[in-house]
């Protein structure tokens, strides 16, 4: 097991309340995984990733749980103990390619500083590294274009300098927060299989976080499915787009549009919005959206529970109610 | 680069022969004749007509100011009408002294103000933030004058720390090579000379720099923040380097650009004469000495000085624009966006 996380909460503390971005979130990650987590804006999902590297910035701050890196407490380090890691044992990229990256450095001096922070390295043999990762990860004429700033670079070609820095320390797990958002559908599939070789290649698990459920599909292991600071549904990625259980997960993927379905019918839209994080439902936080709402759901949260490695939130598949289904 | 810092020095021309009519027409019609003030109360009808025919101020005034601009041309700004002296000679007696003042204010002024912008930021809402803020409303609201005399009073009256007027001890002065103490002193290996100097600026300086400090405290605290929450600050972190490293390296790196053009205009405006500054500590700088000719009429100086002025206000600007390039590899001064 690389990556276990016991019931990590992190909240932000407003003026008006506290906010609990992510709660009683358990999940674990084995070595060359990837492990996808889904979930529309303001689920928690990237607030979870920030989480496990201890970047959360004031007012917010991780309230409890535990994140065991190789049986190491992350949420015990301190923040110099915490740099050790960053950037070397765990690194990430950034959904924003065009703004990720320093503008007024050249893109060798942003890669070397991450491979000189952690790697007892000649600046000679870093810029060596360097033009190594570049090559790597697909750059063309690398060691030309490691004098480029970040403004000389198209997006694409910036997410694959921001991989290559990522991975110049040879990370054990890359957490890569919606790498493909900003990009082109052409480029988003580049960067999907520049992922999956680095995978291969360095033998590193991928903490994959995305809205876009065509990506999951493509690149995921296992899915872990969010709504509102929580887990919803987790599953092997084969299971979790066959057999749906959550109503959450069945609205997601209903809302996929299908190239090849020509009735007239509106594309299905999960109805309401995300509820404010400061007024949750009581109860359910999916409830006051769901089809299948019950009375229960409007007054109890449900348990996650798992059925056969398939785990789900939802009273309609709660043991007391649904006898087949609890049967292990 | 050079084609713009050339073609920006060409700009500088009509720059001047607007500044120049403006105050050639200031000076002729709002100063009042300055034939009386230099002769005397009781000069003669006479004698003041033969001093404004030989001073040209009978010519028709297009004429007056023609003959006026083809001498600066040469080179030549005229003679002041009192010291008989000419005015380049004047104005570079005096403006080391203001060089001096302003430069190390300006110095004084940046660090201080950059130290206490990004710790307001960094520290945002603390009680370093609060502490630094008031000082910065302090030092925008604060007349000058009155800091200065509060400071002649405190260091200079109450603990005889240092001298309260002049530039150097009138025994200790270095040979003028430059016109600038700090250096005359130190390239005649005059030790005390140097001391002394130094002693004279600490004062009139910080007075100087308090205004100039708070303007820059404040931009670079709002410069901060604005770059402190860039994307690219938490690639920084994720990274794993130091959080000193991130706020300087990467932060201040960046939020520097506004900060310097704030810098430039306070320098631009801090050369052009502390004209307050210069009259409390007695300072023998260019600004006191204006206003004096200013009061007295004395127009060929004026006018020289306010071209001077004028030229570094501007050239400063340009200095802060290819300051620029440097800091931010995105702006390239190419033909199209001249």
């Amino acid at each position: 097991m690389l990556l276990e996380v016991k019931n990590l909460r992190t909240e932000f503390k407003l003026k008006r309340g506290t906010v609990r971005a992510v709660d009683d979130v358990s999940f674990t990650i084995d070595k060359g995984e990837i492990l996808a987590i889904v979930g529309e804006s303001g689920s928690g999902k990237s607030v979870t990733s920030l989480s496990l590297m201890g970047l959360i910035q004031k007012p917010g701050g991780v309230a409890g749980g535990e994140i065991l890196f190789k049986s190491q407490d992350l949420s015990k380090l301190s923040q110099k103990e915490l740099q050790e890691i960053r950037g070397n044992k765990i690194s990430m990229i950034f959904q924003e390619p065009m703004t990720s990256l320093n503008p007024v450095w050249r893109i060798k001096d942003q890669i070397m500083e991450n491979i000189m922070t952690h790697m007892k390295m000649s600046k000679k043999e870093a810029l060596a590294r360097t033009v190594e990762m570049l090559d790597t990860v697909g750059i063309p004429s690398p060691a030309e274009r490691a004098n480029d700033y970040p403004h000389q670079m198209s997006g694409g070609m910036r997410q694959r300098v921001m991989t290559a820095m990522a991975l110049s320390c040879e990370p054990d797990l890359l957490i890569a927060d919606e790498p493909t958002t900003a990009l082109d559908v052409t480029i988003q599939a580049q960067i999907l299989e520049l992922l999956y070789q680095m995978r291969e290649k360095f033998n590193m698990a991928v903490l994959l976080i995305t809205h876009d459920l065509g990506v999951v599909y493509e690149a995921a292991d296992r899915v872990i499915v969010m709504y509102c600071g929580k887990i919803v549904e987790e599953a092997d990625v084969k299971t979790l787009f066959e057999q749906p259980q959550h109503p959450y997960t069945v609205g997601l993927l209903q809302s996929i549009p299908q190239i090849d379905n020509e009735s007239d019918e509106h594309l299905f839209m999960i109805k309401g919005m995300v509820p404010n994080p400061l007024h949750m439902p009581p109860g359910c936080s999916f409830s006051d959206r769901c089809d299948r709402c019950m009375e229960r759901c409007t007054k109890e949260m449900p348990e996650l529970q798992e059925i056969n490695g398939h785990k789900v939130r939802c009273f309609l598949y709660d043991k007391a109610e649904e006898g087949e289904l609890s049967a292990k | 680069m050079l084609k713009y810092i050339f073609k920006r020095i060409l700009m500088l021309i009509p720059v001047l022969i607007g500044v120049s009519i403006i105050v050639f027409l200031i000076m002729r019609v709002f100063s009042p004749d300055p034939a009386p003030i230099v002769l005397g109360q009781h000069a003669t009808q006479e004698a003041v007509e033969v001093w404004r025919q030989a001073n040209g101020l009978n010519d028709p005034i297009y004429l007056q100011y023609f003959n006026y601009i083809t001498g600066a041309l040469t080179g030549d700004l005229g003679t002041s009408y009192y010291t008989k002296m000419p005015v380049a000679k004047e104005i570079f007696a005096r403006f080391p002294a203001t060089i001096e003042l302003a430069l190390v204010a300006i110095m004084l002024a940046s660090f201080f103000g950059i130290l206490i912008g990004v710790i307001s930021a960094v520290k945002k809402n603390s009680i370093f933030d609060n502490a630094g803020m008031f000082i910065a409303l302090i030092g925008v609201s604060m007349p000058i004058f009155w800091l200065g005399i509060l400071l002649i009073i405190f260091f200079s009256g109450t603990l005889h720390w240092l001298p309260s007027s002049g530039r150097i001890d009138p025994m200790l002065q270095p040979l003028d090579i430059t016109g600038f103490y700090l250096i005359d002193s130190l390239m005649t290996n005059n030790i005390d000379a140097f001391k002394d100097a130094f002693r004279h600026l600490v004062l009139p300086a910080s007075a100087l720099a308090m205004y100039s400090m708070a303007i820059i405290a404040r931009m670079t605290r709002s410069s901060m923040l604005e770059t402190l929450q860039q994307d690219f600050i938490r690639t920084a972190r994720a990274k794993g380097i130091s959080e000193g490293r991130v706020i300087i390296r990467h932060a201040l790196r960046n939020g520097l650009i506004p900060i310097v053009t704030v810098i430039g205009l306070q320098l631009g405006s801090l050369l052009g004469g502390a004209v307050l500054t210069e009259t409390v500590f007695s300072w023998p700088g260019i600004g006191a000495y204006t206003v004096a000719c200013i009061l007295k009429s004395d127009f060929p100086v004026v006018q020289g000085v306010v071209l001077l002025i004028a030229s570094i206000f501007v050239l400063v600007n340009l200095i802060v624009d290819v300051i620029y390039a440097f800091l931010d590899p995105r702006i390239k001064y190419s033909k199209k966006e001249v």
